[in-house]
């Protein structure tokens, strides 16, 4: 490691921000970096632990003690190998990944942790800039033919890895552009477009053709598919949106957050989008706390809104969680991220109890307060509402942002016949990624449920590795 | 040849493991006068030694004992004539003392076969005579196998020219005779065994207590059996199956000590046997084959040796010079002359290394010499009459006093002769100067010498590898990221070994997944209890790292005119320059020597067939080779391509070597190893120990050159390389002195190994002679390692497309190597004790018990076996009683910080267990309880190496006292805390300097064999006799044979450490690699005990990564009472394994002393005892199962383990643990666990006396006077009284001079020791080893009487090691001292007037006068103190080491100013700066004259201005430095302040 006090020495100094008044006037990002000499200084903060807890924190299991160390010599080329091999995309992951690394930090017990995303951010943005980023083409074909289906983080990952070893792979989509969530869930100010289209150009390099447009269950059957290739991978993603089932549901302004967020991102890559569905000059209530919402109230506070009012059914969580207890796991506390810093009111343990309209629009939402504790039996949380803690808001715009319940299952995975588990999601284990259906495999959060980029960045590198030993016998391709 | 008793190899138990010690002696008259007198004195010898020896059992049952006395001819004589036969004229017939068996027709078989022998050697039979015996006194189970004994005699031959010749006759039908008896295999062949066979010699001996020599055999009381020598050995061996052959004298020999080196030793003899010839022995050679038996003890093969040299033509003083040799190669001192002696000798024979004390006779000459180390005391006194007594102590006749002219001592490697028949003593320097002058060695040096680095550099470049890029070889042959980031780097840029910390939790390279190299099967030896490591930095001077590479001499070309040429490096390791010149020795040497390269590499796609094709092809190629008369071989692996994989190197040299050997070409020529696959220190020291005379690691140093910036900027690629070297030489001689080896040359071949994971088939194939206890892997695994790393090379796998696999053996890795400790297990182990949680907790107990994934111990692949019907968990001992058998580990504050330290002695306490203070004292407020009622008591205090702190006052507030014989991590080595670890807090409790760093020597300077354990142990009993003595051993094969002798030597307990216990610091190397798993330590232990039937008399305790309750249960099955953790206990209080405790910045406050971290530690008491509360729950749920209500039910139950089914590990697989789970067999009722006490004969001290005289100075402080008489029988005079002072008034004791004790007589060992303030000893005579060790404050004074003639500063007074561990007190000595005086001094002063070599070594703090001669190493490693030597001679600097001290004069002081401070109490020596030196001096000698009334002292004294420029001011550079500090300190007043 390169500094063996350089925890005691250096404190941990994350990058600044455009403050919110001027940021909120664009969507590009707005995180200005640190200077070569301060990042690196971060990267001495790290102790190049005996047990590197964030290695295991971190879903792709990135080797972060060995590129801090790089980093902090400045040996950047070598930290973009260690960081890709273990990570396909980590200038995604870099912006918008909650980093639990940095949760199970050991820095983190009793102090702050390394600024480990920063540095993964910067190490990849470096060596795009410097060229370092380039196609690796496979040495010999192997003649197999692989359809991917979803072009998000896990099919991207997924198709890249295969691609690498030799295999035809062919990825279908079905919005007009690649990327899934990527593209059109995310913001463009949490991450701009353009860096996807950079990787993509290097996918195609690799090999990968790319088919947008293609719905397959819809406009293209999975039976065809089945047929003309030696494996499929479903990664379709998760993107069944929980409701909320409460009077006035119908009312013209009440929206699932994904109806609103892919139109802004449209827009900033150029489209037309005729209707918009816009917060201008509205009172918005997002409802839901998690990163959908906050990419809601980003939006929402971009476009004009009047407010923006943030409900969170569960309560209000620490501010500082109990480390002793919680450490290395990602712990529950209060977080506030640069959406909600741009203006918005927040507020928990509030339950919807109705939507309230006039003439088929809405204008008013009903809540009331709640209170959790514990069963003292099962041991599970428990909510009650409490007794005439109703209150009524303005509402012009409600922006539903609860979650995922479970891929959609109709279509592809009806026409496929695969089976589900018990939470609807596609069944599937973690070391063969195969389906009920023989030759289909299947990743991310289709697989697993709704969850963040990292985990399907490496559920796409693990299911390459099982879809190659299935269609080779043995793989050499790293789990 | 078996012995008789000792039972076979079963289970872990092993007869080859058997290890000695002893007393030893002999009283001559120089004029060769006989007496029957002698034989009385030797016999006497033999009961005053009886201290040395052992017995087990059976209290009649000694470990043997016996005596060689010169051909007593009127007594045989006599006796012959009465039986019908006579004997011709003294010198023309021999007599053979026979062990013949019982059985009437089976003994008549064997005299047969003397007849049959002697007539075929033309000789004369002249009869057989019954010896005379008493068996009365002989206990049962020695009764049993006693053998019928008989006297051979024999005329010589009308053809046999000499008696010489005759002798060498008499040799080869003993050897003839021996090799017949082994042939017919008569059911008790085992009770044949000739003790001597000579026509000037002759030995009674057997398995017998010291004193029942001379009740058991009658001839010895008959009054006309006279000689004029008689030497004697009591034996203390550390079983209980000692055996009547055991017994020594051997025929020429009588041993004190141990040859660890003997596997190679042997080896190597019977590798010479095609290339020796012997103009003496002529055709006879050839009958002696084979020389020396397999299985006998070292000290017996050792006197094969020694007869093979005599009767080959060599005096015996020159034959005992080959074998033990002195050390001369870093000997600046020694003269040209007796240097090329030795230098020349080097090459004929590789020094039998080991601790030793040798006394030998051929009946005309009587002598003894001891190893290069001085490690054995031997001690001799001359009379007026020319009676000289020779004994491993004084005292052990008693001469009167007035009758003595000369007491002295054997000084390391130093010979005493006395040649009978010339009349006189030839000492040292006129036997070597005589020797040295026989032939022009230096000549011949200078004609046949060839240095390897003086010879012109070859022409000719290395071949470079084309077909293969560097990362495509390093992974071929399994290179990691780790290897060259933790290993590799340090090394190349510093030339040292890299250091880590905590334990190592990986598993052993037979568990693991991943393919390991060979070497990785193999695990270090090392020192423990019955043969000292040895200090390779401050002791460098013994060691040699010179190898040589060519052909032997012929060891029995005596008297050659024309020696052979040979070739020789300084150090093993050869640099890409030394191994071109190799390759083209030919043209370098004009063809002297010739050497040839094969090829160890296998086509890749052969497989393990081919690779076996391949071993076969080079052994039989080497054979062939040598035959055409190449006599250097290289074994390169160079050629390794896509097509060509390499066998591995350790394989193919273990394979050459042992093909060589055998067919008797091996010292024909020698093995060079060019390997790609050496890179590491172990790497070297296993090739080394299978035979590599010489290693070029190419890939390492290729390896070095690409690694650009990882190493300093300037730093070339030779200098890069010369320092890996220099690392590499480093971390071998650590590894050879971790045995006590002191040569390469002896280290080579010696195997000093045992193999872990190798099935027997393979290892009995290519590493005969190698330990391997679970069986494991063989050839096709092996070789399957080689392909799989082969084929990694040369994929196309994207991971190893530009790297190299991640290693994780040193951090964890998701795509490295398993580990024990994960972040789930921490985390979950931390979750569970934090908040309570049990079921928590068994997820944790879960993820480290089941390894379904991976396997990562032995134990992991246990079974536990359930009972049929279970028992309710309520009947089942509590988990309240269960906790009380846990302990925690020995750390020191130092390694850990306060604050982790006290927390667990808190908890431990109060749940009654125990917590270990570790090395390094404890600070006395922790021995009173706290307000709270908790105690921050340590319950174990642990007595290691360095006795930092071990204070009379630590030991008496101790319930254990644990002597730290190795550890786990790092066993046979020392350790050190660099200065600016040294605290004051630390300081203060280690009383020592803050800031001066602190070095822990390898071996407990007072035990280098198992009855010097024997004595400390009975030092500390003295000391706190409630209290239970512990010895800590660590597992290897051979630990339950050292458990046995250390039950023996009455330890109430020991612990068995696991190899992969934890440390603060460690060379990675150790952590690794030596030592072996617990489960096999611990089985062999209880096997052994049970066998020896000592089970029931101590207390045993395993540990070493001890996580879980299953941990626990498998260890009380294979035979533990009490269990250590060390390592869960501090993840429960935070850590994280950073194994980052060696850089002092633990981010949670633990292995740390920065205030600023101490403050992150969060660890609670409360914790602790959840995690213990938490195992012992868990080992009640196995109880349950398994049907046991009582722990004490359980312990030894090994029947209730099994092998895990359905393991399907591809290496695992192979394993057998049968032996682990073996049972022996033993008598019912045989205890199987710890149930009753020691015996410790506590109630013959003197000191009980002493006590009662004491009671108004220990009640009322009134002063007493005290006198008493004293002989070497009273041992660890003092102690028992300076613990009771220490129990009533602390360290502080009792006023100056409270209780003086007047003694006279000569002292047994350890007079004084641990001599608390206030006590005085005044001894008149003379004292034995260990004066004044651990002494605490008290006076210790000793001169001669009065009466006695000789000049005391040209006498020795007191033995070796003298002071060890002193933390304050005062010492006068009127004489001179020997080897080791004040070593590890911490605060005593000291004056003495002389001593012998490594003087002062390892002194902290304290003050040391000499008046006299100092021996060689003076002040080596003494890091704090001031010694004044009067260097007369002006020679000093020559022998004093001058790495850490640095010499300047005495300033003479002009104004005498009040000085209160003359004894130091631990308080900083502001003094030693400089401004008072001559005054402190002054009056130290002064008070020596006063007390001791020393002439010298007076002298000086009288002439002071002229005699004081004649003192040399010994001053520790880091000492000064800190001194100065404080006193600058001191000046601003912060002083007073800060020392708390």
């Amino acid at each position: 490691m390169g500094k063996v006090t350089g925890f005691l020495e250096v404190e941990r100094v994350e990058p600044a921000s455009l403050p919110p008044a001027e940021r909120v006037k664009f969507y590009r990002e707005f995180s200005l970096d640190l200077s070569e000499k301060d990042l690196r200084n971060q990267g001495s903060r790290c102790m190049d632990c005996g047990i590197p807890f964030c290695q295991t924190g971190c879903p792709v299991n990135n080797i972060i003690p060995d590129w801090n160390d790089l980093v902090y010599h400045g040996r950047w080329q070598e930290a973009v190998e260690t960081l890709h091999s273990t990570n396909n995309f980590p200038e995604f992951t870099g912006r918008i990944c909650p980093a639990p690394c940095e949760a199970s930090c050991v820095l983190n017990i009793n102090s702050k942790a390394v600024t480990i995303k920063n540095i993964e951010h910067t190490i990849i943005d470096k060596a795009w800039e410097n060229g370092w980023v380039k196609p690796i083409i496979a040495p010999h074909k192997t003649g197999k033919k692989v359809a991917v289906i979803g072009s998000g983080p896990a099919g991207l990952a997924a198709a890249q890895q295969l691609a690498r070893t030799g295999h035809d792979v062919v990825i279908y989509e079905k919005n007009d552009r690649i990327g899934g969530l990527l593209r059109y869930g995310i913001p463009d100010f949490k991450m701009e477009k353009h860096l996807i289209d950079r990787r993509l150009e290097q996918l195609r390099a690799e090999g990968v053709e790319f088919r947008t447009q293609q719905h397959v269950g819809v406009n293209v059957n999975a039976q065809d598919l089945l047929a003309e290739y030696d494996a499929l991978i479903l990664s379709g993603g998760s993107e069944h949106p929980r409701d909320l089932p409460v009077p006035g549901r119908e009312l013209e302004g009440v929206h699932f957050a994904m109806n609103f967020l892919p139109q802004q991102n449209k827009r900033v890559a150029g489209d037309e989008i005729p209707n918009q569905l816009t917060a201008h000059g509205k009172h918005v209530v997002v409802i839901g706390g998690g990163d959908t919402g906050s990419d809601c109230v980003g939006t929402s506070i971009r476009q004009g809104a009047l407010s923006v009012t943030q409900f969170e059914l569960m309560s209000r969580p620490p501010e500082e969680e109990n480390r002793p207890l919680t450490w290395p796991n990602w712990p529950m506390r209060l977080r506030t991220s640069s959406s909600q810093e741009e203006g918005c009111e927040r507020d928990w343990a509030v339950g919807t109890k109705a939507f309230l309209g006039e003439n088929g629009k809405l204008k008013k939402l009903r809540a009331n307060r709640v209170d959790w504790s514990k069963d003292p039996v099962s041991g599970q949380m428990k909510m009650t509402e409490i007794a005439g803690s109703e209150f009524e808001i303005p509402a012009d715009l409600v922006l539903l942002a609860m979650g995922y319940v479970h891929p959609v299952q109709t279509g592809l995975l009806q026409q496929l016949g695969v089976s589900l588990d018990g939470r609807g999601n596609v069944s599937a284990n973690t070391d063969s990624y195969q389906t009920s259906v023989a030759k289909v495999f299947s990743a991310g959060d289709m697989r697993r449920g709704q969850s963040l980029v990292v985990w399907a960045i490496r559920e796409g590198r693990q299911c390459a590795r099982a879809v190659d030993e299935f269609l080779m016998g043995s793989t050499n391709l790293p789990r | 040849m078996n012995h008789l008793t000792l039972p076979p190899k079963q289970g872990l138990y092993d007869p080859k493991h058997e290890h000695d010690a002893c007393g030893v002696g002999f009283v001559a008259n120089i004029h060769g006068k006989k007496s029957h007198q002698l034989v009385e004195q030797g016999l006497k010898i033999l009961e005053n030694l009886t201290h040395r020896g052992a017995v087990g059992a059976d209290p009649l049952a000694g470990d043997g004992a016996g005596i060689l006395i010169q051909m007593p001819d009127s007594f045989l004589r006599d006796h012959t004539q009465k039986l019908g036969f006579s004997l011709p004229p003294a010198g023309e017939y021999g007599v053979g003392s026979v062990f013949l068996p019982q059985d009437p027709i089976e003994r008549q078989t064997v005299e047969k076969l003397f007849a049959q022998m002697v007539q075929e050697e033309g000789q004369t039979l002249l009869g057989w005579r019954d010896v005379p015996v008493d068996s009365s006194g002989l206990g049962e189970s020695v009764k049993k196998v006693e053998p019928f004994i008989r006297q051979i005699f024999v005329g010589r031959g009308a053809t046999t020219a000499d008696q010489q010749s005759f002798e060498r006759k008499l040799f080869v039908i003993r050897k003839r005779v021996e090799h017949g008896v082994t042939a017919l295999e008569l059911n008790q062949g085992s009770m044949f065994y000739v003790p001597s066979f000579s026509s000037r010699t002759l030995i009674y001996k057997g398995m017998l207590l010291a004193h029942q020599v001379g009740e058991f055999y009658l001839d010895l009381r008959d009054p006309s059996m006279v000689t004029a020598l008689a030497l004697v050995h009591q034996r203390f061996s550390t079983n209980t199956f000692p055996t009547w052959d055991l017994a020594h004298p051997f025929r020429m020999i009588a041993h004190n000590g141990e040859i660890n080196t003997l596997r190679g030793n042997v080896n190597w003899m019977a590798a010479r046997r095609h290339a020796l010839s012997s103009v003496a022995l002529g055709d006879d050679l050839k009958k002696l084959w084979p020389l020396i038996d397999e299985g006998q003890s070292d000290s017996a093969s050792f006197d094969n040796a020694l007869e093979l040299l005599v009767a080959g033509g060599y005096p015996l003083a020159q034959a005992m010079t080959l074998l033990i040799p002195e050390a001369w190669a870093g000997n600046p001192l020694m003269d040209e002359e007796r240097r090329a002696y030795y230098e020349y000798h080097a090459a004929l024979m590789e020094p039998w290394d080991g601790p030793a004390a040798v006394a030998f006779t051929d009946g005309r000459q009587i002598g003894a010499t001891l190893d290069r180390n001085g490690l054995r005391p031997a001690r001799y006194q001359l009379t007026k009459d020319g009676t000289i007594l020779m004994a491993s102590e004084m005292g052990v006749l008693d001469f009167p006093q007035d009758q003595i002219i000369k007491k002295w001592r054997l000084q390391p490697g130093k010979m005493l002769l006395i040649d009978l028949e010339e009349g006189r003593i030839i000492d040292d320097a006129e036997l070597k100067r005589t020797l040295a002058q026989e032939h022009p060695y230096r000549e011949w040096l200078a004609k046949t010498q060839l240095r390897l680095e003086e010879l012109p550099p070859a022409s000719q470049q290395a071949p470079e590898n084309v077909r293969s890029t560097l990362l495509d070889r390093q992974q071929a042959f399994g290179f990691t990221q780790e290897d060259l980031k933790f290993l590799m780097t340090p090394m190349a840029a510093t030339g040292q070994e890299a250091i880590g910390s905590m334990g190592d939790d990986t598993p052993l390279a037979v568990l693991s997944n991943k393919p390991r190299p060979l070497y990785q099967y193999f695990r270090q030896l090392f020192a423990q209890v019955t043969n000292p490591p040895i200090d390779p930095i401050r002791e460098e001077l013994v060691m040699s790292l010179v190898s040589f590479l060519g052909p032997r001499p012929n060891l029995l070309a005596v008297d050659t005119q024309n020696p052979q040429p040979r070739l020789e490096v300084h150090q093993p390791v050869l640099s890409i320059e030394d191994m071109e010149k190799i390759r083209s020795i030919h043209d370098l040497t004009q063809g002297t020597f010739r050497s040839t390269e094969l090829s160890i590499c296998f086509s890749a796609n052969s497989g393990a067939k081919g690779m076996e094709t391949a071993l076969k092809a080079v052994c039989a190629e080497a054979e062939s080779k040598v035959g055409e008369g190449f006599n250097v071989i290289i074994l390169s692996d160079r050629a390794v391509s896509e097509s060509m994989a390499p066998i591995p190197a350790l394989l193919a040299t273990a394979a050459v070597h042992h093909h060589l050997v055998q067919t008797g070409l091996r010292t024909s020529a020698g093995l060079v190893i060019e390997t790609g696959s050496a890179r590491e220190v172990h790497h070297f020291a296993c090739l080394a120990g299978y035979g590599a005379e010489a290693i070029h690691p190419y890939l390492a140093f290729e390896t070095i050159g690409d690694m650009g910036e990882y190493l300093p900027a300037d730093l070339e690629h030779y200098e890069a390389c010369k320092r890996f070297i220099k690392a590499v030489s480093k971390g071998l001689l650590k590894v050879m002195s971790k045995m006590g080896i002191s040569t390469y040359q002896s280290y080579c071949g010696a195997q000093i190994f045992e193999a872990v994971g190798l099935n027997s088939e393979f290892v009995s194939h290519y590493f005969r002679g190698t330990s391997s206890n679970v069986e494991g892997i063989g050839l096709t695994e092996v070789a399957e390692e080689v392909l799989r790393l082969h084929r990694i090379a040369y994929s196309d796998a994207p991971l190893y497309r530009d790297s190299l696999d991640p290693g994780g053996d040193y951090a964890y890795r998701i795509r490295g190597e398993a580990h024990m400790w994960t972040p789930e297990s921490i985390s979950k182990l931390q979750n569970a004790t934090r908040t309570g949680s049990f079921s928590t907790y068994k997820e944790y107990a879960k993820a480290i018990n089941t390894q379904a994934t991976e396997l990562l111990t032995l134990r992991g692949l246990f079974e536990i076996r359930k009972v049929a019907e279970p028992i309710p968990l309520s009947e089942v001992e509590s988990a309240k009683e269960i906790v009380k058998r846990f302990a925690t580990g020995a750390m020191s504050l130092g390694s850990i910080s306060h604050e982790a330290h006290s927390t667990l002695a808190i908890a431990m306490n109060r749940m009654g267990g125990k917590s270990n203070t570790g090395e390094g004292g404890e600070d006395p407020i922790r021995f009173k309880p706290m307000e709270s009622g908790d105690s921050m008591r340590s319950a174990i205090k642990q007595v290691a190496a360095g006795r930092f702190g071990v204070t009379t006052e630590y030991l008496v507030n101790a319930d254990d006292l644990q002597i730290k014989m190795a550890q786990g991590a790092k066993p046979g080595e020392g350790g050190q805390l660099p200065g600016h670890k040294v605290s004051k807090y630390i300081a203060k409790i280690r009383h020592s300097v803050p800031g001066v760093g602190l070095i822990s020597p390898p071996p407990h300077h007072d035990i280098y064999s198992i009855e010097d354990l024997a004595q400390l142990i009975h030092d500390l009993k003295n000391v706190n006799p409630r209290a239970r003595v512990s010895v800590k051993l660590v597992s290897e094969v051979g630990v339950g044979t050292v458990a046995a002798g250390v039950s023996k030597a009455h330890a109430d307990h020991v612990t068995i450490s696991g190899h992969d216990g934890g440390t603060g610091a460690s060379p990675l190397s150790s952590v690794k690699f030596a030592g072996s798993p617990w489960e096999l330590g611990l089985a062999e232990t209880q096997q052994t005990l049970v066998l020896n039937q000592l089970r029931s008399r101590i207390c045993v305790q395993a540990d070493g990564q001890m996580k879980t309750g299953r941990d626990v249960v498998i260890a009380a099955l294979l035979g533990a009472d009490e269990f250590g953790f060390a390592t869960a206990p501090l993840v429960v209080q935070g850590c994280i394994m950073m194994r980052k405790c060696h850089l002092n910045t633990c981010p949670v406050g633990i292995a740390t002393q920065d205030p600023e971290l101490i403050k992150r530690f969060a660890g609670q008491p409360e914790h602790v005892i959840n995690f213990f509360f938490f195992v012992a729950e868990e080992v009640r749920e196995y109880m349950a199962q398994m049907g046991f209500r009582t722990f004490d039910e359980m312990i030894g139950r090994a029947d209730m383990l099994d092998t895990r089914q359905g393991v399907e590990h591809w290496k695992a697989k192979g394993l057998d643990f049968s032996r682990i789970f073996y049972r022996p067999s033993v008598p019912a009722g045989t205890s199987l666990r710890w149930t009753d006490r020691q015996d410790h004969g506590l109630d013959k001290a003197l000191d009980h006396t002493l006590i009662a005289a004491a009671e108004p100075a220990l009640e009322r402080k009134e002063p007493v006077q005290i006198s008493t008489t004293i002989r070497n029988l009273n041992r660890t005079f003092g102690a028992m009284l300076s613990g009771e002072v220490a129990k009533r008034y602390g360290h502080a004791g009792l006023p100056e001079d409270t209780i003086h004790v007047k003694v006279s007589g000569i002292a047994g060992q350890s007079f004084g020791a641990f001599l608390a303030h206030g006590i005085s000893l005044e001894l008149q005579g003379e004292a034995n080893d260990y004066v004044g060790k651990g002494l605490s404050g008290g006076r210790i004074v000793i001169y001669p009487p009065s009466e006695c003639p000789i000049k005391p500063e040209d006498n020795i007074i007191v033995g070796n090691t003298v002071l060890y561990g002193a933390i304050n007190g005062e010492a006068y000595f009127r004489g001179v001292a020997g080897e080791r005086f004040a070593v590890r001094n911490s605060g005593a002063t000291a004056v003495v007037e002389g001593v012998g070599d490594h003087g002062c070594e390892y002194m902290t703090g304290g003050t040391v006068v000499v008046l006299g001669q100092s021996g060689r190493n003076f002040a080596a490693g003494m890091s704090g103190g001031v010694a004044y030597v009067l260097d007369e001679a002006g020679d000093f600097a020559h022998r004093c080491n001058l790495a850490m001290v640095e010499l300047e004069p005495v300033p003479a002081e002009a104004s005498l100013t009040d000085g209160d401070e003359l004894e130091s109490h631990g308080k900083v020596d502001v003094k030693h700066l400089g401004t008072e030196d001559a005054v402190l001096l002054k009056r130290l000698i002064e008070n020596h004259a006063r007390y001791t009334g020393s002439s010298r002292a007076r002298e000086i004294l009288d002439r002071w201005n002229e005699m004081l420029p004649r003192f040399v001011k010994v001053m520790p550079m880091e000492y000064r430095r800190a001194l100065q500090e404080l006193a600058a300190e001191h000046a601003a007043g912060l002083s007073s302040a800060a020392v708390q």
